[in-house]
């Protein structure tokens, strides 16, 4: 008995060892390396690098990253939410490839998403063209780039899906009996949604929504591309100050400025979220779902299922078509020119025409990919369950409790650091013994790894904390250990929750582009990097080359998520 | 049933690390570290992410001099860069090639190179040799010029510019799309040629007369030249890209043609030169080695293979351009000048003024 009780205290000191270590090792120690090398510089120079910064210019990018992270972060939720109830309780034709399709935006590359806009809103975009040619309007009426809305537009683009699926796998477990008694007891369906299913959905919203927000709040690659130099975030001022004027100083000041939101948020979080959360009464997914039936269902899922198609699908077909046909543009004349199908651009990415060292086979580039994608998914799972595990459970030991307490809103940093400011910390902190690890390919899983995992966590969390501790109780009666709860009862029941973090992982690390760049690597070239290497030079094969190797990727993401969720068919998820 | 689940965990994973196992193989470079590898010492060369080479030239010189040449590729000039600043002391490297005359001052300062007088800069007009302790030597270089659409101006029929100053006329309104000096290179090497035209002084008021002229910036040179420029689909028949560019579109057009669809304005120092530099890190411990890879590029055979690969020029008097070079471009005589130390000292202030005055 007391060698069961020492293995289970053991096992909870491994469990929170893992993820803890992680951190440490491969974010707060390279984050501390570059604030102590930005000290030294600022101690050589007098403080000089920090004298001059315009803090009313600083003031107004803080103020504009706020501004449009919380309006994109409130369009997201709005936008996503029906969508998650047609998900969570119906079942339809089509649903799971629809699903699929919804979340490869988020793998996207920046330019690539910039790519599809345009070939679909462009000044030549096949919108504006459909609008001049058959519309008879004399000025291209969509002018998308550089304004508020095209930020707004592609952040709801990007992290529709995080709603979607965050918010949705906690909808298709909740017992749709409590709204029917609600409706029973004479509530209207709006009341019934107000009243009892909305407050029980709480802290998954404000969880998708707390990531929606990080992500809105470091944006980069959209706001540099799609905004326009007229918008700046901090990312892109970090950027400026850390790359064109290596001020590391002002630049890492306003990464801990960044980090410090990022924090302060993330604690706002969890005091809102542990008043909101409670165990959820779950039910079957069988019970759940229900067919399209009555018409005005029909006509629901008939709006949602266009508004998914028109804002998440129909810029990667613009992509997919862009990809295949050369318009021809008839150059300074509107009009619609014969368009071409032609396959050029995808024979030429298999030919090294040029005979280069650094032609990258595409079946190399999808392999290293893939290998990335898959270790960052084991990777990211292990640490995530035993983070997450860890974070959800009450534990005896007030150290460990305190422990807990502390460990939850760190566990979101990653996400909401700066990843200049991080690449160039792997650096510092990697470039000397004991580490040096600093041009391993290592580094970029390990990279791909620290910003999935507070997502991993996040996906993972709700569904843990939903358990009821009745289940457990009842195990534990039963003689099962720790162990064996988490095994037979937890597992079974975040089955779901699992496979969504999954294809988060897979999808984060497939399109992930920041980290890999800011890295020093010798040749281990994924697709993103293909794509860039094809965008930054001029040519019209070039173009349609990085077009070709999109589709590519969104092929083969799409490809490892309906492979990922295919678990599902199993057993896991049902209980 | 319990067991049946994870049976079925237990299957899948094995599938799926048989899977990875198998991405991993395919990843493995097939014809990379060839036996040598293991006997032959090892040189690593730093660059940005536009760095380019034949397979052939590279495996010539590793087969002349015994050495496996390992190229780290750090991100844009300015990434990569500032990579190697932090990494002194303990360099990465033992070569780093990349950086250009607006970052030149800042490596020297930051006393990042070994000098190393090659015997090759003989062959290197002094105009290129902008470091006199040749720590940082030539390599090639390239102009940074404005690029039109051939057939829009023909069928408008209106003169394509001449200068800077015709783009502050009526008849260029609307034309123009630039990059942003600020994160984009072209971008702020189109505002140091403005400054080397109108002088610090000056400047600013050229901007407004464009400003006025409708101009439109973008963040990075990948928007300007696919998504606004006419040529590719937009609605902006000049653009500032590179004087190389042209060529480029003839040979990686679509399908075959004989005459670029864009053309370059060279005249009246509207274009400014960028030209690249290579250094051996501070540090190294193959200084041999890493002085033979720095005659090596600065000699005939690679400065003949980087301009059909970078799209740049060679630095090198008796390098050879290759056809499509000397059909489809023109080299400006006169180019926009300002010198590397006032770049470095004053980029923040030019940009801060250039914002203020353009994106207000």
């Amino acid at each position: 008995m007391r060698n069961l009780l020492l293995a289970r205290k053991w096992g909870s000191a491994f469990v929170w060892a893992l993820p803890v270590l992680f951190l440490a090792l491969f974010y707060f120690y390279p984050l501390g390396s570059i604030v102590v090398f930005a000290l030294q510089r600022l101690a050589q120079d007098g403080g000089e690098s920090l004298r001059d910064l315009n803090w009313a210019y600083l003031g107004r990018v803080f103020g504009f990253t706020v501004y449009q992270a919380t309006l994109s972060t409130i369009l997201t939720v709005i936008a996503g939410l029906p969508a998650a109830y047609l998900f969570a309780r119906y079942e339809f034709r089509g649903k799971a490839l629809l699903r699929s399709l919804s979340t490869i935006p988020f793998v996207l590359p920046t330019l690539v998403v910039a790519a599809s806009f345009n070939a679909l809103f462009g000044p030549r975009g096949w919108a504006n063209l459909a609008a001049l040619n058959l519309l008879g309007f004399r000025e291209a009426p969509f002018t998308l780039t550089n304004s508020l809305t095209a930020i707004l537009i592609a952040h709801v683009f990007y992290n529709l899906t995080i709603v979607l699926r965050l918010v949705g796998d906690v909808w298709s477990r909740l017992d749709p009996r409590l709204a029917q008694a609600a409706r029973c007891l004479g509530a209207t369906p709006w009341q019934a949604f107000w009243k009892v299913t909305l407050p029980l959905l709480l802290p998954a919203i404000f969880s998708a929504a707390l990531l929606v927000f990080i992500f809105d709040f470091t944006s980069f690659g959209v706001i540099l591309i799609l905004g326009g130099p007229r918008y700046a975030t901090l990312e892109v001022e970090i950027y400026y100050q850390m790359i064109a004027l290596f001020n590391l100083p002002a630049a890492v000041l306003l990464s801990l400025i960044q980090l410090g939101c990022t924090l302060g948020l993330t604690v706002i979080y969890h005091r809102l979220s542990e008043i909101v959360t409670r165990p959820l009464p779950l039910a079957s997914q069988k019970r759940v779902l229900a067919r399209l039936s009555r018409p005005s269902q029909k006509i629901f899922a008939f709006l949602i299922i266009a508004f998914l198609f028109v804002f998440q699908i129909l810029p990667l077909l613009a992509l997919v078509g862009r990809s295949f046909v050369y318009a021809g543009w008839e150059r300074g004349e509107r009009g619609l020119s014969i368009p071409t199908l032609s396959f050029t651009a995808y024979q030429e990415i298999f030919i090294n025409r040029r005979a280069s060292l650094f032609y990258i086979p595409p079946i190399r580039a999808i392999g290293i990919s893939v290998a990335y994608g898959l270790i960052t998914v084991f990777l990211g799972l292990l640490l995530g369950l035993a983070a997450a595990w860890f974070l959800s459970r009450q534990h005896d030991s007030p150290a460990l409790e305190r422990l807990r307490r502390s460990l939850e809103p760190l566990i979101l940093l990653p996400l909401g650091t700066s990843s200049v400011t991080l690449g160039l910390g792997f650096l510092l902190a990697f470039g000397k013994a004991p580490f040096d690890l600093r041009s391993s390919p290592l580094l970029i899983p390990l990279a791909h790894t620290l910003v999935a995992f507070p997502f991993i966590v996040r996906s993972l969390l709700p569904a843990l904390r939903s358990i009821r501790p009745r289940y457990h109780q009842a195990a534990a009666v039963l003689g099962a250990n720790q162990w064996e709860i988490a095994r037979r009862v937890d597992l079974p029941i975040i089955g779901r929750a699992v496979l969504v973090a999954g294809v988060f992982a897979f999808g984060i690390s497939m399109g992930e582009f920041g980290a890999t760049a800011l890295l020093t690597r010798p040749e281990y070239p994924t697709l993103p990097i293909a794509i860039y290497r094809f965008l930054g030079q001029p040519g019209e094969l070039n173009y349609g080359q990085s077009m070709a190797l999109s589709v590519l990727l969104m092929s083969i993401t799409a490809a490892g998520m309906i492979l990922i969720e295919r678990f599902r068919s199993g057993e896991v998820g049902e209980f | 049933m319990i067991n049946k689940q994870l049976s079925l965990i237990l299957k899948w994973s094995v599938i799926l690390l048989l899977i990875s196992s198998i991405a991993t193989a395919c990843a493995t470079p097939t014809a990379a570290p060839a036996p040598t590898s293991t006997e032959s010492p090892l040189l690593t060369v730093m660059t940005h992410d536009s760095f380019a080479a034949t397979e052939s030239v590279i495996a010539a010189f590793e087969e002349e001099h015994q050495v496996k040449v390992q190229f780290l590729k750090a991100g844009d000039v300015g990434s990569a860069l500032n990579k190697a600043i932090l990494a002194k002391g303990n360099p990465l490297a033992d070569v780093f090639y990349g950086v250009d005359n607006t970052f030149l001052s800042r490596a020297l300062t930051e006393n990042l190179f070994e000098p190393y007088p090659s015997p090759l800069l003989t062959e290197i007009p002094a105009t290129f040799q902008l470091d006199s302790q040749n720590r940082a030597l030539p390599v090639d270089y390239g102009d940074v010029c404005l690029n039109y659409d051939l057939a829009y101006f023909a069928e408008k029929g209106i003169q394509p510019p001449k200068n800077l100053g015709d783009l502050t006329k009526p008849e260029y309104k609307s034309l123009l799309v630039v990059q942003n000096p600020a994160l984009s290179s072209p971008g702020l090497a189109f505002l140091l040629a403005t400054i080397g035209v109108y002088g610090s002084e000056g400047y600013l008021d050229y901007w407004k007369n464009l400003v006025e002229n409708d101009v439109k910036v973008v963040n990075d040179w990948e928007s300007a030249y696919y998504s606004e420029f006419t040529v590719h689909g937009g609605s902006r028949p000049i653009v500032v890209s590179y004087s190389s560019s042209p060529p480029a579109e003839v040979i990686f057009a679509e399908t075959p043609i004989d005459q670029p669809p864009t053309g370059v304005v060279t005249e009246g120092r509207s274009c400014f030169r960028q030209i690249e530099f290579v250094g051996i890190l501070k540090g190294t411990k193959n200084r041999t080695l890493a002085e033979k890879w720095i005659d090596f590029m600065l000699s005939k055979p690679f400065q003949e293979d980087m301009p059909l690969q970078m799209f740049v020029f060679p630095v090198n008097s008796n390098a050879q351009l290759p056809e499509e070079f000397t059909r489809y471009v023109v080299i400006p005589t006169e180019t926009a000048q300002v010198d590397p130390q006032a770049i470095e000292q004053n980029r923040e202030a030019w940009i801060q003024a250039w914002s203020e005055t353009v994106l207000r």
